[in-house]
């Protein structure tokens, strides 16, 4: 994997850029859940709609594997977030993201008919940010620009 | 796909280019930590000056934890419609066909915990040795539920059935009950009451406390005289928020209340008290003259029976039934006690059933000493939730098994940090949400929906809390320690006599007025 893709400058500072911008985000709402001691993932889970929710029921509806589900969550944010703004373990970092992402699309799918009690700040039917998180983040798993700019740089540098 | 390759990879070695470019994004970091540093200031900025000159306390909502050893407490329970098996249920005991039914709706649908969450419910160290109800298939499945000692469902062998009374007054009687439930009617809870706390007999009452002015001073005597340990059945006061709620208003946050608003809103048959008749109902399984009582003779009537609520020959009405527990959330929140007048509207309106008691009710109270009114409003005919609000000079406070307080446009209190935008009074300055250890003055706004549909109340810890089951575990602790529970036979009294004027009002068309001194109503 450690082949280095010809990118124009632009095309790499952009790759670049949409990478930090999207590790941002995950850090940030991993970091704002850590520091908030009443913070659990059970509401939302106990919103879930779909053709999944009873799956995301029970994960709320046991207490102990609502702290897996908290810890996983959180500290999957925060790791992840760290790993795009800095190109660290960047393929792992965004496989793990794009599942993450994954999970709270299916959890509240913008379904026709479907609402939920999150008050979303734009109007969605079928598509909505997370989806489009998610092919941002394929986006950059075919286009590795860590292998440029980025922790990755040294990491593959010797294989 | 075309490789470059940098003169340095083929070299062990790392360049100032790798260097620059791999470590390129690092800055990102120090902007991301600095963002956040400026986040937390502003929020612990805006928090602190919210919360200057407010004490709040970090306790956690106290837990009735008890220890529940010692002897068992032996129960007689008088009354198995619709409150009674619910109580017998916060105490540890469900019927075995409700408990199968229970599993299957908990295998078929994981998300439905209440199964597991009555099997894990606290034993609370007491056995029902009796139960009566005039119905006789009640008084059947009364037993049933209190012998089902394993919480089991139909596969079970029962334990010892408790003894089935056709008569309240042999339940009393019996040496084998420490305490009574009572779950009757309305104008059945103050006799019974009375003679039970004359046997010794403790003594868990539903609500309201009385049907009567005349027995709810009767029942105050009996209960002084008698020292036995009386609860009356307003399981609100275990609602977390509403402690909370007190120590805000202590705390002055709202200003000077000066108008409560409380509200029912029901739009349903049930809720309009229009209950199901059972089908095995007839004058042969029912003791009618025993149903009378006290109240004026009426031939049998099954819709009587069963919809006793609809008339005021055995009922308080919406007075009794609902404003009751409104009034006792407030009298817990502010301590009001008996208000000095009342006045009363309101018709039948919806339910054109042959009923005697209004379905829209308002009443208007004044507490003079606190300069302050509380108006109840309901109907039994829509349902949009209005709420609890408290009203002061400063703020408003609404209460629900969450709290959410708003600064007043023009509070004095508050009026720098409105005019400096510190405070935006469209925004809660403080909240609570049970389960969290304290109040906070920065809540974002994802919990504030889910606390306000109670998913974070009814999860949290994985234990949905019963108020009934911790209602009633107070009153078995205060009987073993000789403590006062927290509806006692003083709070009880504030309650029948606030209700009764409500009443009094509503049916003689007048302004009430309850004389403080002679304790009477005038």
């Amino acid at each position: 994997m450690a082949e280095k893709t010809n990118f124009s400058n632009i095309q790499l500072t952009l790759l670049v850029v949409l990478r930090v911008l999207i590790g941002w985000h995950f850090l940030y709402e991993g970091i704002s859940k850590l520091v908030n001691p009443d913070w659990s993932s059970v509401a939302f889970l106990l919103d879930s709609k779909g053709f999944l929710s009873s799956f995301f029921y029970s994960l709320a509806s046991n207490p102990d594997v609502l702290k897996v589900v908290d810890f996983l969550n959180i500290w999957g944010l925060i790791l992840i977030g760290l790993g795009l703004i800095l190109g660290l373990f960047s393929r792992i970092s965004i496989i793990a993201g794009i599942g993450l992402l994954g999970m709270y699309y299916l959890s509240h799918p913008p379904m026709v008919g479907y609402s939920f009690s999150v008050p979303s700040e734009g109007s969605y039917l079928w598509v909505n940010k997370n989806l489009i998180e998610m092919a941002a983040l394929a986006v950059l798993l075919v286009f590795p620009a860590s292998m440029q700019i980025g922790f990755d740089r040294f990491i593959y540098k010797r294989k | 796909m075309s490789e470059i390759t940098d003169k340095n990879d083929e070299s062990s070695g790392i360049s100032r280019r790798d260097l620059v470019k791999g470590l390129a994004t690092v800055p990102v970091l120090g902007a991301f930590a600095f963002a956040f540093y400026r986040k937390r200031k502003h929020t612990r900025q805006l928090r602190n000056n919210i919360l200057e000159n407010i004490s709040l306390s970090d306790d956690e909502p106290e837990i009735n934890d008890q220890p529940l050893t010692g002897e068992k407490i032996r129960l007689g329970i008088i009354g198995f419609g619709i409150r009674g098996p619910q109580i017998a249920k916060a105490a540890g005991f469900l019927h075995p066909e409700t408990v199968e039914a229970m599993k299957k709706d908990a295998a078929a649908n994981s998300a439905d915990t209440r199964y597991q969450e009555f099997i894990e419910q606290d034993d609370l160290n007491v056995e029902v040795t009796a139960v009566c109800d005039i119905f006789s298939v009640y008084a059947r499945k009364a037993s049933e539920t209190c012998a089902n000692i394993d919480r089991k469902g139909t596969d079970i062998s029962f334990g010892d059935m408790p003894v089935i009374y056709n008569d309240y007054r042999d339940l009393i009687a019996d040496k084998n009950v420490d305490a009574v439930i009572i779950a009757t009617p309305d104008h059945w809870h103050a006799p019974m009451a009375i003679e039970a706390a004359r046997a010794g007999k403790h003594i868990y009452c539903e609500k309201p406390m009385s049907w009567s002015v005349e027995e709810t001073y009767e029942l105050r005597k009996a209960i002084r005289e008698t020292g036995v340990v009386f609860q009356l059945g307003h399981q609100g006061r275990q609602t977390e928020a509403y402690n909370k709620a007190r120590e805000l208003i202590d705390n002055n946050v709202i200003g000077s209340v000066n108008l409560i608003e409380v509200t029912t809103n029901r739009n349903t048959p049930n809720g309009a008290w229009v209950y199901p008749i059972h089908p095995e109902a007839n004058p042969e399984t029912i003791d009618w003259p025993m149903f009378i009582g006290q109240a004026p003779w009426h031939d049998f009537s099954l819709e009587r029976f069963f919809r006793w609520r609809c008339w005021w020959d055995y009922s308080t009405g919406l007075s009794g039934d609902l404003l009751t527990h409104e009034y006792d959330a407030m009298n817990q929140i502010l301590g009001l006690g008996i208000p000095d007048t009342a006045v009363s509207s309101g018709g039948i309106y919806h339910f054109k059933d042959g009923r005697t008691v209004p379905d829209v009710l308002h009443t208007v109270f004044e507490f003079d000493e606190y300069d302050l009114a509380m108006m109840y409003s309901a109907t039994l005919a829509n349902s949009k939730s209005r709420g609890k609000i408290i009203m002061g000079h400063d703020g408003y406070m609404e209460v629900s098994n969450s709290i959410s307080v708003y600064a007043d446009h023009n509070s004095t209190r508050y009026r720098e940090k409105l005019d400096k935008g510190i405070i935006d009074p469209t925004i809660p300055i403080l909240s609570y949400v049970p389960g969290r250890k304290s109040i906070d003055a920065v809540t974002s706004a994802t919990e504030q929906y889910f606390a306000g549909r109670g998913l974070l109340y009814t999860y949290r810890g994985g234990k949905r809390v019963d108020t009934t089951h911790l209602h009633i575990r107070e009153w078995l602790n205060c009987i073993r320690t000789g403590e006062t529970p927290s509806c006692d036979i003083e709070q009880g009294f504030e309650e029948a006599i606030t209700a009764h004027m409500g009443t009094m009002a509503y049916r003689e068309g007048r302004k009430v007025k309850w004389d403080r001194e002679n304790e009477t109503i005038i």
